[in-house]
């Protein structure tokens, strides 16, 4: 029996007839583009603008999945650390968008190198599933811990008074805004910022060292603890450029909207490969796509199960993500 | 290697003595004493949590596969039986008119029951819920061995996780949008009107079965085979252990009391809300497994008690206005755990009656972890 059900994964995974459905799927998604073209155009445009924001959180579940091979479930609600950064640097301080937007990076940055001294660095030589544990635990305590009474309140807050007058235009029949724009730039300027980093700079090269081979890079005289924490600043930092972005999007502020975009970011970042920039980009701009898209054409309802679906499938076909390099993993 | 004497389902006197004490403690003289809000997230619900946490500890803490998916294979459970009793509850019923043993006056004062009713339920009702935890596993552990089966192959370590955890959201989805294909469970308002069947006694129950069905198994030469798994696959691959099959047999197995657990949970408070299944609660199994010690039945039963009723406790125990602080309470209390104790609160030390009667000698990496062990192990 345990064979005859080998046999049949085997011929599902190996058969022509899964890449058939693939491809019945994307001609029929021509379709419906075909049906109504300016719908498609728009969807795409609002998945594209979604994905950017969703790149921005992955890249630091990358960073550090990357470095000191922790899932950082913590990660989303420093995002929404940032977000709530934002909106009291503009709503309450009227600064404009781009010293408000400094200003949620510079406190993500600061939480990020709390949390990594007093959780996670203690626990380095630990089994990883301490460190899981320790991570979700973290996580639980800044959603838990701001949404009491006296620091940001565990009610809905409307970001009001938005730092970009929000205007939009009509390019042939689809509606694109000046906060796209906005949203896009920024995340391609933060993204070639990093790429240079990482592969351009001295510390880039540390870190790729210490993410390598943590003893060897000591010998070579990386101070690898510092390199860590650098990283947790530096994924929180964007991080928290994507809180900002994503209330500037989606103007509505809660203690506990990190959650969802977080684990979307994290599906994004694995999807591309973890471990890999350029890979939790990419992996970033499709979950946005597949969201919308779903979102649109099948059911708005039932699209994080569409979006995780795929996950899986794609783990299936390729186990270490579209950009991972193969099984350098070790348990 | 079995030790003549009393057994029964290979437990020993001594299990099962302890076994009925502990029922007869709780029933008779712990649930009169509490309002019954209390006995039922008190000492029923710990006792279902710990039925789906010893299925994880066999998953992860004895396999050693990482595995986030718990939580959905109890989702699955729960809305399986809940359907089942919804459309049957009311109109099974066969009432069993039991006998009422008077008791001597001296037992009544310390214990407050007038008389001991034996034998007093509703046949029923309890064969529907029987058949509907029945329905609850069984649906459970054919999804787990599909999914199992076919992700296993492919995938381990953190992306099995990852994996099982994409698996846990989906059904969370699917549960918020079930009223499409199944009205009566009514989406994201949840579902009401379950009878409640879950009584102290069939919680108890299923929970010693599953500690019994754990320690055959664990104590098996199939045993032996899982825990070699978690310790090296490779080495255990070469000794001509089929590492896929147990891997698997340990996933269907632990989901199956996912399942199990669902079922009870689905009738204890008569009301199930796909809030309740969502990714915040998925991390519950793991957290309770970890604080109790990977690998270790007593632990995982003991953190789940010690869990279920300081969380519930402190509901009750912080002073008016700081209500909100339990749940920033607890993480620093778990963070200090595994700052202080990672390796659990019992690490690996079974209880005397729960140990097994010919365990073979620990390794060395395993005791240099823990020292309180190595002495255990001496004495």
């Amino acid at each position: 029996m345990p064979k005859l059900l080998n046999r049949l994964v085997v011929s599902v995974r190996k058969s022509p007839v899964v890449y058939a459905v693939g491809l019945l799927l994307l001609v029929w998604l021509a379709g419906r583009a075909r049906q109504n073209p300016v719908l498609f155009a728009q969807f795409i445009v609002d998945g594209i603008r979604l994905g950017f924001v969703y790149a921005l959180v992955a890249l630091g579940y990358t960073m550090v999945y990357g470095i000191v091979r922790l899932i950082n479930f913590a990660h989303g609600d420093v995002f929404m650390i940032g977000a709530f950064a934002a909106y009291y640097g503009t709503t309450h301080y009227h600064w404009r968008f781009l010293p408000a937007l400094v200003l949620a990076m510079v406190i993500c940055a600061f939480v990020a190198v709390i949390i990594e001294r007093v959780a996670y660095k203690p626990l380095r030589d630990a089994p990883r599933i301490s460190a899981l544990i320790t991570a979700v635990g973290v996580s639980f305590f800044l959603e838990y811990f701001s949404a009491l009474n006296f620091v940001f309140t565990s009610n809905f807050i409307s970001y009001v008074p938005q730092p970009i007058q929000f205007t939009s235009w009509q390019v042939a029949g689809v509606t694109v805004s000046n906060i796209m724009f906005v949203v896009m730039a920024v995340g391609t300027v933060c993204l070639f910022a990093l790429y240079y980093l990482v592969y351009r700079t001295k510390l880039g090269k540390a870190m790729r060292a210490v993410a390598w081979d943590k003893p060897t890079a000591r010998l070579m005289g990386i101070d690898v603890d510092l390199i860590i924490t650098f990283t947790f600043a530096l994924g929180a930092a964007l991080a928290g450029i994507g809180g900002m972005l994503y209330v500037v999007v989606y103007p509505q502020i809660r203690t506990f909207m990190g959650v969802m975009p977080g684990l979307k970011s994290f599906i994004a970042a694995v999807f591309g490969g973890i471990g890999s920039i350029p890979g939790a980009f990419i992996g970033a701009i499709t979950i946005g796509m597949v969201e919308t898209l779903s979102a649109g054409y099948l059911s708005s309802t039932l699209r994080d199960a569409i979006v995780f679906s795929i996950l899986i499938i794609v783990l299936l076909y390729k186990p270490t993500g579209l950009f991972g390099e193969a099984a350098k993993e070790k348990a | 290697m079995h030790k003549s004497g009393f057994r029964f389902l290979g437990q020993s006197l001594q299990f099962w003595a302890t076994v009925l004490l502990v029922f007869l403690f709780a029933q008779w003289i712990l649930m009169p004493r509490m309002s019954n809000f209390r006995n039922t997230a008190w000492i029923m619900f710990p006792c279902i949590m710990a039925i789906i946490c010893l299925g994880l500890n066999l998953i992860y803490g004895f396999n050693g596969q990482f595995s986030l998916g718990q939580w959905g294979f109890y989702g699955i459970g729960a809305y399986t039986s809940a359907i089942i009793t919804y459309r049957f509850g009311a109109r099974v019923s066969l009432p069993i008119e039991g006998i009422t043993v008077p008791l001597p006056g001296l037992v009544q004062k310390l214990i407050p029951m007038a008389e001991m009713q034996l034998f007093h339920f509703d046949a029923g009702k309890a064969g529907l819920l029987l058949i509907a935890v029945a329905a609850g596993a069984v649906l459970a552990a054919l999804v787990s061995l599909a999914f199992g089966y076919i992700v296993m192959l492919r995938l381990g370590s953190d992306y099995f996780g990852i994996a099982t955890l994409g698996f846990t959201l989906i059904v969370q989805n699917l549960l918020v949008n079930l009223d499409r294909w199944i009205p009566e469970t009514k989406g994201a308002r949840g579902m009401v009107g379950i009878p409640p069947l879950t009584s102290f006694f069939w919680a108890f129950l299923f929970l010693v079965l599953a500690i019994v069905v754990l320690r055959n198994l664990l104590y098996s030469s199939a045993g032996r085979a899982i825990v070699s798994v978690r310790e090296d696959e490779v080495a255990a691959q070469a000794m001509g252990i089929d590492v896929l099959k147990y891997k698997v047999v340990c996933f269907v197995l632990g989901s199956l009391f996912a399942g199990v657990a669902g079922a009870l949970y689905a009738h204890l408070y008569a009301f199930l809300s796909p809030s309740y299944f969502s990714f915040a609660q998925s991390f519950d199994p793991m957290i309770i497994i970890v604080m109790g010690g990977l690998g270790n039945m007593t632990g995982t039963v003991i953190a789940t008690f010690l869990w279920a009723i300081t969380l519930e406790g402190m509901r009750i125990w912080l002073p008016m206005g700081f209500e909100a602080w339990r749940f920033v309470i607890y993480p620093i209390a778990l963070l200090l755990l595994m700052l202080f104790r990672p390796q659990g609160i019992m690490g690996r030390v079974e209880l005397g009656f729960l140990r097994a009667p010919k365990w073979p000698r620990r390794t060395a990496a395993a005791t240099s972890a823990n020292p309180e062990g190595r002495k255990e192990a001496a004495a």
